[in-house]
């Protein structure tokens, strides 16, 4: 192993944005959730800086400033706010159980690591290897949508999938090019005001959050 | 070989030595914590010489099993104490006793107590036993997962070569280790009854685990049985030292860095039960059902870290 000391700092991170990924996964109350969600995005904004500053890809410190003033500042301050007007800080009970949820997870990890292994042999970049854990963070953050029924944690997997997705970015092609992350992110944004919107109106026609009150549609 | 041997019988008595001051040291800073007044650093000490000076009640349905089983589990816990470097990493007898020797002895110590504890016949005595076997036969695949992590880093099962390999050659930061260290704190703290799993020093019996195993013992037993769990602490904390904090402990054959060794030891230990009384203070102790959840989550993580070891390490 000859790795420089930033690239195994950037391994330690990929591995912290794994451990923060399981734990999510394994998360039962909101508020929790969304202090996850907020150190995601420092260990992705972490991360990418140090990509940037050791291999002078100076956009990247963009995109890193950018993961800091939305995925760590905005959009959790703007959860926190949700959350106590919509006062639902309580434990939410995922639909599979907890340690079933998480044995899924790790069969998803291994699928991911094996996935990623040839492709990565293809990628020309310092931080290929860790495009294994990007693809798990990806997975295992859909994993997570998928086993809650209430739509905020939803919401929060989506948001931690497109973390993963940009740590992919980051660590097989140095991130994409810097109008294209600002278009994402924007989308992001609207995306989470639009879905904010919504949380009130689901909750004003079903008073409850669960999405499962969706599955039947009919005529009122 | 025989300087070897010196400095394994000097650890072992170290161990023995220092693993009550451990215990007053937690308790101390638990008490700070919580903002009440603390008891005497030496108080472990004191309890200790006061139980031993006591006479040995014994229940009439006691057999000898109850009576050995306190010795048994004091000899594993101070061999157990002495197979893991603490000082130097010269211990002869290591190719024997590595880690996986380390988790026999420890289940060896818990059949016995568990054994002693259905000995009697009484309610509580069987209940700990049977809480004591839910969290052991999980937690105990889960310990040795993340000393296979240690493992596959150090290409040896023996504890004065992984420390070689992690503190005395070139430093590198090991991603698996950082999973195998969250899997490795969730561990200690059930297998050594501290909060988010059992409480030490509740007196509630419905909700103990450990407690409630020697409840039926007095006298020199219960001396040897309390000294044996502040052991089975110094162990925990002095594992947790040789595998993620190695820095400090004497190479081979390095007789002038001992006294340094001792000190950064204390230095450590001093830190670790800070930060234990810290996260017991932060923390609640959880129902006795989310145990295995919460122990399976160590189990995974120790395996995450193994799987992230293959995918960034080699």
């Amino acid at each position: 192993m000859s790795l420089t000391y930033h690239l195994q700092v950037v391994n330690l991170l990929a591995a912290l944005l794994l451990l923060i990924a399981f734990a999510m996964l394994s998360q039962r109350r909101i508020v929790a959730l969304i202090t996850l969600l907020a150190w995601q995005g420092v260990a992705l904004a972490a991360s990418t800086a140090i990509v940037a500053w050791s291999t002078g890809q100076h956009h990247l410190y963009g995109s890193a400033a950018l993961t800091v003033l939305l995925k760590v500042i905005v959009i959790p301050w703007y959860f926190f706010r949700l959350v106590r007007r919509l006062e639902m800080d309580r434990e939410v009970e995922p639909m599979i159980n907890v340690p079933t949820t998480m044995l899924i997870g790790i069969a998803l990890v291994i699928f991911a690591f094996n996935l990623a292994l040839p492709i990565a042999q293809m990628a020309g970049t310092v931080t290929r290897s860790t495009l294994g854990i990007a693809l798990a963070s990806v997975l295992l953050a859909f994993l997570m949508m998928i086993t809650r029924s209430k739509a905020m944690p939803q919401v929060i997997g989506f948001l931690a999938m497109e973390n993963g997705l940009f740590f992919a970015a980051t660590s097989a092609t140095y991130g994409m090019p810097m109008v294209v992350e600002l278009g994402v992110a924007l989308d992001v944004l609207v995306a989470l005001f639009v879905l904010g919107i919504f949380f009130f109106h689901i909750r004003e026609t079903f008073d409850s959050l669960d999405l499962k009150h969706m599955e039947k549609l009919k005529e009122r | 070989m025989t300087a070897g041997i010196l400095l394994q019988l000097a650890q072992t008595l170290l161990a023995l030595l220092l693993a009550p001051l451990l215990v007053g040291w937690v308790n101390q800073c638990r008490a700070w914590m919580l903002g009440r007044s603390a008891p005497p650093l030496l108080q472990p000490y004191h309890t200790l010489r006061k139980l031993l000076h006591k006479d040995v009640v014994l229940a009439h349905d006691a057999t000898s099993l109850f009576r050995f089983a306190p010795h048994i589990v004091f000899a594993c816990m101070a061999l157990a104490a002495g197979i893991v470097p603490t000082l130097a990493n010269d211990l002869p007898f290591s190719p024997a006793a590595d880690v996986i020797a380390l988790v026999g002895l420890l289940a060896l110590a818990r059949v016995f107590l568990a054994l002693a504890a259905m000995d009697v016949g009484t309610a509580f005595g069987s209940l700990g036993a049977r809480r004591e076997m839910l969290i052991a036969f999980l937690a105990e695949p889960a310990l040795l997962m993340v000393f296979f992590t240690a493992s596959l880093i150090s290409q040896s099962t023996e504890l004065p070569h992984i420390v070689e390999r992690l503190a005395h050659q070139e430093f590198a930061l090991y991603p698996s280790m950082a999973f195998a260290a969250v899997a490795f704190w969730m561990l200690s703290t059930a297998e050594n009854a501290r909060i988010p799993v059992d409480n030490p020093t509740t007196h509630l019996e419905l909700t103990m685990i450990h407690e409630a195993m020697i409840l039926e013992y007095s006298g020199r037993h219960l001396a040897l049985i309390e000294w044996a769990v502040a052991l089975k602490l110094f162990t925990y904390s002095a594992l947790g030292i040789a595998l993620f904090l190695p820095w400090g402990i004497a190479p081979r054959g390095d007789w002038a860095a001992l006294p340094l060794a001792l000190l950064v030891l204390v230095a450590k230990l001093m830190l670790g039960g800070a930060a234990l009384a810290l996260l017991e203070t932060l923390s609640a102790k959880m129902r006795l059902f989310r145990a295995p959840e919460f122990l399976g989550t160590a189990f995974l993580l120790a395996v995450l870290g193994m799987l992230v070891h293959f995918l960034l390490e080699v």
